[in-house]
């Protein structure tokens, strides 16, 4: 090989290119390479250090959750056609891929009540950055008024890239006491029509939010638009946007029918495992008028030279390979591969499972939502709906009792207070409630919960 | 050659999962109601609810799975063929890694664990950034962007809040532009306009390094940033990149480093003893992600000492005990790109990877890399070849390099799409086509360590069979190709008439 290069060794080759004083004159200062055995076993050892929902009953959520993933998704995203390719940038080999994109924008869409859907995007707080960076593009307006039900993850990468681009984010805090948890309509409309409205760009909620509570989506929207108002100094609406949980979409009104503009979320959900927090996939879907901005990539039918229907990506010209500068997104590799996972989820569940499931995770959070608030010590933080996770007030401090309840092999939930940073949100701890855990689990975790906030109060008051 | 004989899956119509099945049929048992039952109406008022089930398939598991093994096959794939796609460093996926990242320790892991029962996860992902940082000579890293592009825009965020802290970006109209050459990816122009910089294009002299005298003049104290990718797209190590570090350092900027090409560089040369201040890698790439179609990616970032203050949160830090944990409370830091901690399945497969082929080995896989570039190049420069499809600049290359297909659209009236299709006929990936954008009918080629000489050879046999028959019949090149599931598709159209979802009834 050398000789057909022309040099007379493999360091000629970078000698010749690479300067010498920016040549690493030594070895790297790494550890010597592995046989794959070996590097199994201590790979092993180290994911054998971490407790997972493997390992104890765990009531973890707060964006991801443990809900069971089929076996054929494994299987499938295992293939290496799906696997190993990558962007379909030649779509005459790549219509595997293609169509499931145009599968999953057809489910994204079905789901969401709203005519267009992306391919995919990051996960669920960036793409609600995404989301504002679309409003931006559309009216040109500085402010994004938010909903302190967002995640609070959300409003972090919100604040991040808003500052980048030149925005400034307005938090409208939740209404107080057990009949609030829901965003502070007057608040929010008073945020919104400030300097007469027209400098709102966005408008975002999480529905459900944060803490549990099932929205009034359709009541948000529309005062949002009101707020806003055609009458404003900017002439124009606010772009409502949506943080929607997917998997409650078979029983919870859809966005687009409760004139939300865009919806966006975490897709993790739909049959994506925890890993740790991620790769999973962010959804993002919009109402036509948004088509020509949206980031990412999005498949198109088409026809081939012969007639054939095809799948090509299209509507490129939005996009940083043509666009350059220009470009509505600076999105490239995307979630392709946990986009396909949850097509399948979606198709897996069917047009009536995806209301059963969303039944019975209303049922069995309703019961564990009510048992625990048995416990003494226990208080649910408000009455709103909650579909698949409920917020409760603890007379205790959370960390402790969680480390009680972790020593019956029992994760009680997130310490919302260590997420948040909100002085409120002491003692509030976040449960949630997939199909995976059984009304025996959830007796349990009552036993247990209640026994800890007991044993953390006696000995509190001892000291 | 003639085209391949398809299967009947092939040539069947595409059928999409919407449009199988049948009402009534499913794959999902719902577990059973084990609570009291109460009506829905009373846990949910129905103006919160869904009038109507969604339209999702009613398939049964056998539909589902012979549906998507059918449409796989539509799919070329990396695991069955050469795939020498410029820039995107398609090097072979190890099982191994696929497995450890299934492990339920990690692939059940929640990212709100407590840090002290997931130590495990932790020194996994201190074990990677302690790893970046040392092959990239950068000490400061954050693993949380969610690919290169997303390190592109923290990198540019990290500048910023630079600049902002040293009072040197008070108001809008200073530090407003960051400067990229006509070479750079798409992204970084496009990352720019969603940081709020502006860009200000740099000329590319003719030896496909940076034109220093159009740096000088463009360098002032206007300028935040840099962005350079090194090698660059052309595959060019710009050999004045010393000189380029001290101008851009010179007037206040930072020096970006796209990571997209470290496959070229890794334990031969490293971004920080360059002089740069911020570097993304992108683990899908130089450390082997499966690509999965176009993502997921990882775009971990290292930062010199300057930058790292303003670093995304969390971080991963070893206390004193050697215990892990996150480490949220740094006051200077730009905040947070995403939820939780970024693609953590992806460290697990980048981190076994580096295990695996350890100090040696990385350094080896590049050495490799450069050395199947400059072979494939060479073959391509044989006669026949070469005076149709050109090197654009340089004599050697790096991991990868750019042909012109200029004289080739010229003289045989074939341009580089016609090749990059009848390159499928032949069984290969294309290259990536028309890219950079200052090459004409431009075509870049990498085609990675993993790939053996034999499979070199016969992908330069096939350009050179694709030209004699061009040169022959320029009609065959412009028809292909033709053994594909479907043909050259209306693009135009679907772009003109958008059909973005199934019409569901």
């Amino acid at each position: 090989m050398l000789a057909a290069i022309g040099v007379g060794s493999l360091q000629e080759i970078f000698e010749r290119q690479i300067p010498e004083p920016v040549r690493l004159g030594r070895e790297l200062d790494l550890p010597e390479g592995l046989p794959e055995q070996d590097v199994y076993e201590h790979l092993r050892a180290l994911a054998a250090r971490n407790t997972s929902a493997e390992d104890e009953l765990s009531f973890l959520g707060a964006g991801m959750y443990d809900h069971y993933v089929p076996a054929l998704i494994d299987m499938l995203m295992e293939r290496s056609e799906f696997l190993t390719p990558y962007t379909p940038y030649q779509p005459e080999i790549s219509q595997g891929g293609l169509q499931v994109m145009f599968e999953y924008q057809t489910a994204i869409c079905e789901l969401t009540g709203l005519p267009v859907s992306n391919a995919s995007v990051y996960e669920g707080p960036s793409a609600v950055a995404a989301a504002a960076y679309l409003a931006k593009l559309h009216n040109g307006a500085r402010r994004i008024v938010a909903s302190a039900g967002l995640h609070p993850h959300t409003l972090q990468t919100l604040r991040t890239t808003a500052h980048g681009f030149g925005m400034e984010v307005v938090e409208v805090p939740l209404l107080a006491g057990s009949a609030g948890g829901l965003t502070d309509l007057d608040a929010w409309t008073a945020a919104i029509a400030a300097d007469g409205g027209g400098d709102t760009s966005a408008a975002i909620f999480a529905q459900p939010n944060f803490y549990g509570a099932v929205e009034d989506a359709a009541a948000l929207s529309a005062a949002a638009k009101a707020a806003g108002g055609e009458s404003g100094s900017g002439g124009h609406r606010p772009v409502v946007i949506a943080q929607v949980d997917p998997i409650t979409l078979g029983i919870l009104a859809p966005p687009g029918e409760c004139g939300v503009d865009v919806a966006v979320g975490e897709g993790q959900s739909l049959g994506n495992r925890l890993d740790f927090g991620g790769p999973s996939f962010g959804l993002f879907a919009a109402r036509e008028e948004y088509l020509r901005r949206m980031p990412g990539r999005i498949a198109g039918e088409t026809v081939d030279v012969d007639g054939r229907r095809g799948f090509v990506l299209t509507l490129q010209t939005r996009e940083q390979h043509i666009r350059r500068e220009k470009a509505t997104s600076n999105i490239c590799t995307s979630q392709a591969l946990n986009a396909l996972a949850g097509v399948v989820y979606l198709s897996w569940l069917g047009r009536r499972g995806i209301v059963e499931l969303g039944e019975l995770l209303l049922a069995r959070t309703h019961y564990a939502r009510e048992r625990l608030a048995e416990s003494d010590g226990v208080e649910k933080l408000h009455e709103q709906p909650a579909i698949r996770e409920f917020a409760l007030r603890l007379d205790a401090d959370v960390a402790a009792v969680k480390r009680r309840c972790a020593e019956h092999g029992v994760n009680p939930g997130v310490d919302v207070h260590e997420l948040s940073g909100r002085e409120e949100d002491r003692g509030v701890l976040l449960v949630a409630i997939t199909e995976r855990r059984t009304r025996a689990d959830i007796d349990r975790l009552a036993d247990v919960l209640g026994a800890a906030i007991a044993l953390e109060r006696q000995a509190t008051v001892t000291v | 050659m003639s085209p391949i004989e398809q299967t009947p899956m092939q040539r069947e119509r595409a059928r999409t999962i919407f449009q199988k099945g049948a009402p009534g049929r499913r794959a999902f048992v719902c577990p059973e109601l084990d609570v009291p039952h109460v009506d829905v109406s009373e846990l949910l008022p129905e103006r919160l609810r869904r009038r109507r089930a969604p339209r999702l398939p009613e398939v049964s598991e056998p539909e589902i799975v012979r549906h998507y093994v059918g449409i796989s096959k539509r799919n070329f794939d990396l695991d069955s063929g050469f795939y020498p796609l410029g820039s995107c460093t398609m090097k072979h996926n190890p099982r191994l890694h696929e497995r450890v990242a299934a492990l339920p320790g990690n692939a059940r892991l929640h990212p709100l664990q407590d840090a002290e029962r997931s130590q495990g996860a932790l020194e996994l992902m201190w074990g990677l950034q302690g790893a970046l940082a040392e092959i990239s000579g950068l000490p400061h890293v954050s693993l949380q962007p969610s690919a290169g592009s997303h390190g592109e825009l923290a990198g540019l965020l990290l500048t910023r809040a630079y600049h902002e802290d040293r009072g040197d970006r008070s108001e809008i109209g200073q530090r407003h532009k960051v400067l990229t050459p006509d070479t750079a990816h798409g992204t970084n122009p496009a990352t720019v306009t969603m940081a709020g910089f502006e860009v200000v294009k740099l000329a590319t002299n003719v030896d496909g390094g940076i034109d220093i005298e159009d740096l000088r003049a463009k360098a002032d104290a206007d300028v935040a940033c840099l962005m350079l990718t090194n090698p660059n797209t052309l595959g060019v190590f710009d050999p004045n990149i010393t000189e380029i570090a001290e101008i851009v350092h010179g007037v206040g900027a930072t020096l970006y480093y796209d990571g997209a090409n470290l496959n070229a560089v890794m334990g031969l040369s490293r971004p920080g003893d360059m002089g740069f201040d911020i570097v993304h890698f992108n683990l899908h790439k130089s450390f082997t992600q499966p690509h999965g179609g176009g993502g997921p990616g990882s775009g971990p970032i290292a930062v010199s000492e300057r930058v790292a203050p303003y670093l995304p949160v969390p971080v991963v830090v070893r206390r004193d005990d050697d215990s892990f944990e996150l480490d949220h409370d740094r006051p200077k830091s730009i905040g947070r790109l995403r939820g939780f901690h970024g693609n953590y399945g992806c460290f697990v497969r980048s981190y076994a990877y580096i295990r695996s082929l350890g100090r040696d080995g990385l350094k080896d896989a590049s050495e490799a890399a450069v050395l199947n570039a400059n072979y494939l190049l060479a073959r391509l420069k044989e006669h026949g070849v070469a005076q149709y499809l050109p090197l654009a600049y340089g004599e050697l290359c790096m991991h990868e390099f750019v042909l012109s297909g200029g004289p080739m659209n010229k003289e045989l009236q074939v341009k580089t799409l016609d090749l990059a299709k009848r390159l499928l006929d032949f069984g290969f990936h294309p290259p990536t086509v028309y890219f950079p954008l200052l090459v004409d009918e431009a075509l870049m080629v990498e085609p990675t360590e993993t790939e053996t000489k034999e499979t070199l050879d016969a992908f330069a046999d096939a350009i050179a069979a694709i030209l004699k028959e061009a040169a022959d019949d320029p009609e065959i090149a412009h028809g292909a190709p033709y053994s594909t599931p479907v043909r050259r598709l209306d693009e135009v159209g679907a772009a003109k008439n958008p059909v973005i979802r199934e019409v569901l009834s």
